[in-house]
Order: structure tokens, then sequence, then C-alpha cells
């Protein structure tokens, strides 16, 4: 308890008036305190933080969070984390999502962030709805399930958050729930020392809008689903595929080194710096440039 | 070649963009290839990485704009390029710059036609969309360039207003402008000024990104990284970048991020002035057609008419200052675009009956000839 008091008293915003926006009971809180026990246990100076948000109940995070923080467009946060990221690459950037604003509007993006392997970590905090517009049918809504805008099941198929990081090239991918509120917080911490582009799907509840349509009776009884319909993932490869039906796994999907893009991007400005070929082409380009030539490195005349 | 100039050269339009990117400072570019602004991206990818900046191709227009506008708050000073296709796709992150103040600059090398249309053919039809583009009420910046000097010149321009301004800045280029090569003298370093944001006095302990009353200078923009942590936000915020709902603020928030460009119309304003001393029929008109109407005007007047130009290097803020004079002036007013009259509105607007205003709209994916223009013209005066 202490612990949590201490990080509050550290990491949330002196005079930002709380409570938040979120509903009683809702999981975000969760979330944004297992972010926050990631970065205190990182260490990381709050200055050299960036939290970066779409739009959405999860969008609303940063507002809260004592760094530099980056409320944007729907879907975007990623695209605009990217440009923070590649301007500032001694911050540690993250980006909080909820599963509409990045699988749906920012589904692009997400799969980009993955393959490009951006060292910043992306949470999605997935609660299988659209929350704050009212509970319409999200990309993670399983199927069957209802939601305002499907009052007779949804007919369509959810994505696997974590599967689609994984095709898409990401190089730390984990998943946890709200309920195991500790886990979760390990995981992010975990993605952020990744080096390279990380997502941690936490899986929420929002009990006010999905809860409601789909006979949970109240926030307590969506983290105890999340108890019993979760599995480890060490648990889950002794498991056969029918004792894991409509359960979802926890854990380290992947983890995996692949170079870092900024480091790439460096490697390969050093590379062609020392490239003859290159730096004519260059010169040729600014030829009449004397200021800009002075921007060349030194090594290049 | 003068002390103020360095060597003539042969660039290209959008050469010549890249390069006075890269001399107003420009260290962060993120774009998407689209004809026909290509070219810009592919000599901000050669040349960035060995300049000490970055260069990234995102995976679509309106990822580009989020990133430039993401690396802006972390202290780089950006640009991105497009054309009509892109620019829609950016409209929306336009309004989240414009709302948020982040300093960014939009290329948009104008092809004909909405939708795809005619993608290697000119068109001016993206001024009033630079303008009314985004959603919600705002103000912008909008420079038209009618030479490959001043691809260089104007995008020089554009880094410094949305540096002075923290605002997004466009620069409306079209197909020739940024495919023409010309034979230029750039202007020499130093010879032209260089604006960065302001920052934060060293020791502020109370910093407030955004204006807390009417009136107040715009406050310096502190980098991402540095010492002071804040919110930035798309929603109403208050001078602490914090979203607010207390109608004051809200009201005080959109009238302030109008105000500031819309107030400096006059000072913002930029015209060529052409054999307009004696003309009693003025031809208004901005970028690749401007070039033209400068022929049509010497035709005109070796067939009798005492014409002249008005080349707006402005487009937004539209000042109205020098038109409302030369109105009391001349009779008729000519308005040749590549569109169906979009900026003619504005003249119209402004001249408000004083002299005939005549829109020539063309949008057949071509130039205007010299002779068409003069044509119209000596129609429209009766000859």
């Amino acid at each position: 308890m202490s612990e949590a008091i201490e990080v509050a008293r550290t990491y949330l915003r002196p005079g930002k008036k709380l409570p938040t926006v979120w509903c009683g009971g809702c999981g975000l809180g969760i979330i944004m305190s297992a972010m926050l026990r990631a970065i205190a246990a990182i260490g990381v100076d709050k200055n050299k933080v960036a939290v970066v948000s779409g739009i959405g109940c999860t969008g609303r995070m940063p507002t809260y969070v004592d760094f530099n923080t980056l409320h944007t467009t729907h879907g975007r946060g990623l695209a605009f984390a990217t440009g923070v990221k590649l301007a500032r690459p001694e911050l540690t950037v993250i980006a909080a999502m909820g599963d509409g604003d990045a699988l749906a509007i920012g589904g692009n993006h997400f799969i980009h962030a993955c393959r490009r392997n951006i060292d910043m970590t992306a949470i999605v905090a997935n609660n299988q709805i659209y929350g704050m517009t009212g509970g319409q049918y999200s990309p993670t809504t399983p199927h069957g399930k209802r939601g305002t805008t499907a009052p007779y099941g949804n007919i369509e198929y959810a994505f696997d958050t974590t599967a689609l990081a994984v095709g898409a090239g990401a190089t730390f991918v984990a998943r946890s729930s709200v309920y195991h509120a500790r886990e979760a917080g390990l995981l992010i911490e975990k993605a952020i020392r990744h080096k390279g582009f990380s997502v941690v799907e936490i899986i929420s509840n929002c009990h006010t809008s999905y809860g409601r349509m789909n006979k949970f009776a109240s926030p307590v009884a969506m983290l105890e689903w999340m108890r019993d319909n979760s599995v480890s993932i060490k648990a889950a490869e002794h498991m056969d595929a029918d004792a894991l039906e409509g359960k979802f796994t926890r854990g380290v999907m992947v983890e995996s080194d692949k170079p870092e893009f900024i480091q790439s991007y460096d490697e390969m400005a050093e590379r062609v710096a020392t490239d003859p070929a290159a730096v004519a082409n260059v010169k040729k380009v600014i030829q009449s440039y004397d200021a800009m030539a002075d921007r060349l490195k030194p090594e290049n005349g | 070649m003068s002390e103020s100039t360095v060597k003539k050269q042969v660039l290209q339009g959008n050469e010549a963009c890249a390069v006075g990117a890269l001399a107003a400072g420009v260290n962060f570019f993120a774009g998407y290839p689209i004809t026909p602004s290509s070219e810009i991206a592919e000599v901000m990818s050669q040349c960035l990485p060995l300049m000490g900046g970055r260069f990234i191709q995102m995976e679509d227009e309106i990822a580009s704009i989020a990133a430039i506008v993401g690396a802006s708050l972390a202290g780089a000073k950006v640009m991105t390029a497009t054309s009509g296709p892109g620019f829609s796709l950016m409209q929306e992150n336009i309004g989240f710059a414009a709302i948020a103040e982040v300093p960014c600059v939009i290329v948009n090398v104008q092809r004909a036609g909405p939708s795809t249309g005619l993608p290697t053919q000119p068109a001016q039809a993206d001024v009033q969309q630079a303008r009314w583009g985004t959603h919600g009420d705002h103000a912008m910046i909008a420079l038209a360039p009618s030479s490959v000097l001043e691809c260089f010149t104007m995008t020089v321009d554009c880094v410094n207003l949305a540096e002075r301004y923290r605002t997004p800045v466009v620069l409306l280029s079209d197909e020739v402008i940024g495919h023409m090569r010309e034979s230029v003298a750039l202007p020499a370093p130093r010879t032209y000024k260089v604006e960065s944001r302001r920052q934060p006095e060293e020791g502020e302990t109370e910093y407030c990104p955004y204006c807390a009353c009417e009136g107040e200078p715009l406050p310096p923009l502190a980098a991402f990284g540095g010492e002071y942590r804040y919110h930035v936000t798309g929603l109403t915020h208050d001078a602490r970048g914090f979203p607010t709902m207390v109608k004051e603020e809200v009201d005080r928030k959109i009238r302030g991020i109008v105000g500031k460009i819309e107030g400096c119309a006059d000072e913002l304003a930029s015209y060529e002035e052409f054999m307009l001393e004696d003309a009693d029929v003025l031809l208004f008109a901005y970028g690749s057609t401007a070039r033209v109407a400068k022929s049509s005007v010497r035709q005109l007047r070796e067939r009798g008419v005492r014409a002249g130009l008005l080349r707006a290097r402005t487009i937004w803020p539209f000042s109205g200052a020098r038109l409302e004079e030369l109105a009391g002036q001349v009779d008729l007013v000519v308005v040749p675009e590549m569109n169906l009259g979009q900026l003619s509105l504005e003249v119209e607007r402004v001249i408000c009956g004083a002299a005939d205003v005549r829109a020539l709209g063309k949008v057949d994916g071509d130039l205007f000839t010299p002779d068409e223009i003069a044509g119209f013209t000596m129609e429209a005066v009766g000859r």
C-alpha cells in the first residue's frame, strides 16, 4: 500500500483534479497504476518520459501522469509517438491506447509500428468495446457478444491483439489483465526495458458498457471472469485446444532481438558519411550551400 | 553572381523546396510517396542522414503529419510534403497542430481534380482546402510560389512563420512549379532570416505553453525532454494545456488561435506588383498562373489595354488592404485560377463592388496560355 501511495505522490500530476473521467471500478486506473509502477521500478527521470495517447477512455490517461504528455487524435498515438521518439531518442516513449483506438482507426499505424521496431512501448487496454462513445462493438468484441451497435450480437470476429502484433513483427509482445495487476506491471516493465517495439495488451473491464450488455453484474464479476478464463503461457503449453477454448493466455508471447530502428538509422548515417559517392551526391544537392556544408560531419569536409 | 546570392544552378522546384527546408533548419521530415511531390521526400531522405537529421517514410499521410507534429513537440524543425489526396488525409492533424499550436510545415504540390484526379497535371484547386480543410474555427498561413527560386525562399518563410506563430503553415505549390527546372541563384546563407521558436527563459518555474489571457504574446514552446513537463491535447485547453470546458477559456482559446494569424494579415501579405502604376485593368493571380498572367499583361498593353498584375505570394491569411486601394484605381479585376473561382470569391468579398470582378477558371489539367487570359480580359473590357 505504501508503495502505491509513494508511486501516486511521485507520478500523478500535482494540482490535477482527480478523480479521473473514468467510471468507478474501471480497469484503466489499474493499468495506469501498473504503468507507473513499471516506470518507478526502472527509475526513469520524469522529464525523460513521454506518454502519448489517442482518443477514448484510455486516451485520457496522459492527463493525469506527470511526464511529457501528448493526447492526440483518434488512432494516431503511435504515429505521433514515432515523431517524438525519432526527434528525441533519449526519451522513454509509451503509447497508451484502447482497443478501438489501437486496432480499428489506428490499426494501420499499429502494424507498421510493430514492423519498424522503434524502441517504444504500446499499451493496449482492451476492454472489448468503445466505452467513451457508449458501448459500440469494437474490433475486439467477441463474436456473439453485444454492443449498442450490435444489439443482436456481434456477427464479426475479434482481433487477437497479440497474434496481430507478433505477425506484424513486434519484438516484444505480452498480455495480462487488470485482475493480474501485479503481473501487468511487471510485463509493462519488461516491455519498457526491451530494446525495440513492445506491445503489452491488458484485458480490462468496461462494466458500464460491455458488462451491462453482456450479463456481467459488476466490475468484480468481470475481474473474476479474467481470473477464471485466463491461463499462463506456461500452463497453456500443457493444455489442448479444447481446454483452451474461450480462454486467453497471459505472459510473454514473443521476446526477440532485431536491430532497433534508430540504431539502424544511425548506423546507416555513419556508413554513408564515409561513403564518398553518397557524400558527393548530397554535396551536389546542396552544392551552393556553404552554410549547410557546415552541417555535414567534419570528416566529409 | 553577386555577394547576396550563390552561384547559379539549374534546380527543380521540388528540389529547391527541399534545399530551402534544409537551409531553414528543418531536421525532421516524415512523408508518404505521392505524385507530384515525391522528389521533396527523396531529397530529404538523401540529405538528412548526413546532416544530423532524421527522415522517415510513414504508412500514410495521416501518420506523416502526426509524426512531424510529435517531432516538433520534441524540439525538431519539421516538414512534410504531399499533394491533394494526401493533403485531404492530413487535414485531421493539421487541425490538431492548429489547436495545440505546434509549428509544422506542409508542402502541397497541387495536382488536378478531386480524388485521384490527374496526378501529373497542375491545379490550384486546394486553395480553399488549405484554408478550411480541417474542421472547426482556425486560421491558416499559406504561401504560393511562382518560381523555383520562390520554392526555396518561401519554404524558408514557411518554416519561419510556423516557428514564429506556432502554427501549421502550408506551401501551396503546384505540379508545374514543383517539376519546373530553372536556372536560379539562391540567396546566400545569412542574407535571409532563419527563425526558431522562442524557448522558456532560463529558470522559469511556472511554464505555461499557452496564452492565459487575451492579447498576451504567444508563450515560448518548450521541447519534450527538457525541464518542463506539460500536457498537449487536441481538446480545448487552458493555459497549462489541460482540457477545459469553461466557456471563457474555450472562447479565448479559439479566438486566440484565429486572432494571432488573422490579426497579422496585412503584415503577412506579400505581393509582386507589375505595371500597376497606370493600370485600369487588374489581373490578380498567384502560383504558376501568375507567370502566365505577366505575359498576358504585356499582350494586353500591346493591344491598348492598360493592364497590370498583382501577384499574391501570401494566400492565407487573405489581406484586402492593397486590393482595396487598387479597386479605387481600376474598373475591372480579372482573377485567373486553375480552379473554378476559389480565390476570386475572396477578391470579390474585399472589393465589395468597387470594381467589376471576373473569375476565369480552368480545370482541364493544363496551364493557362497568355492568349487565354488576355482574350478573356479583352472580352471583359468590351473590345
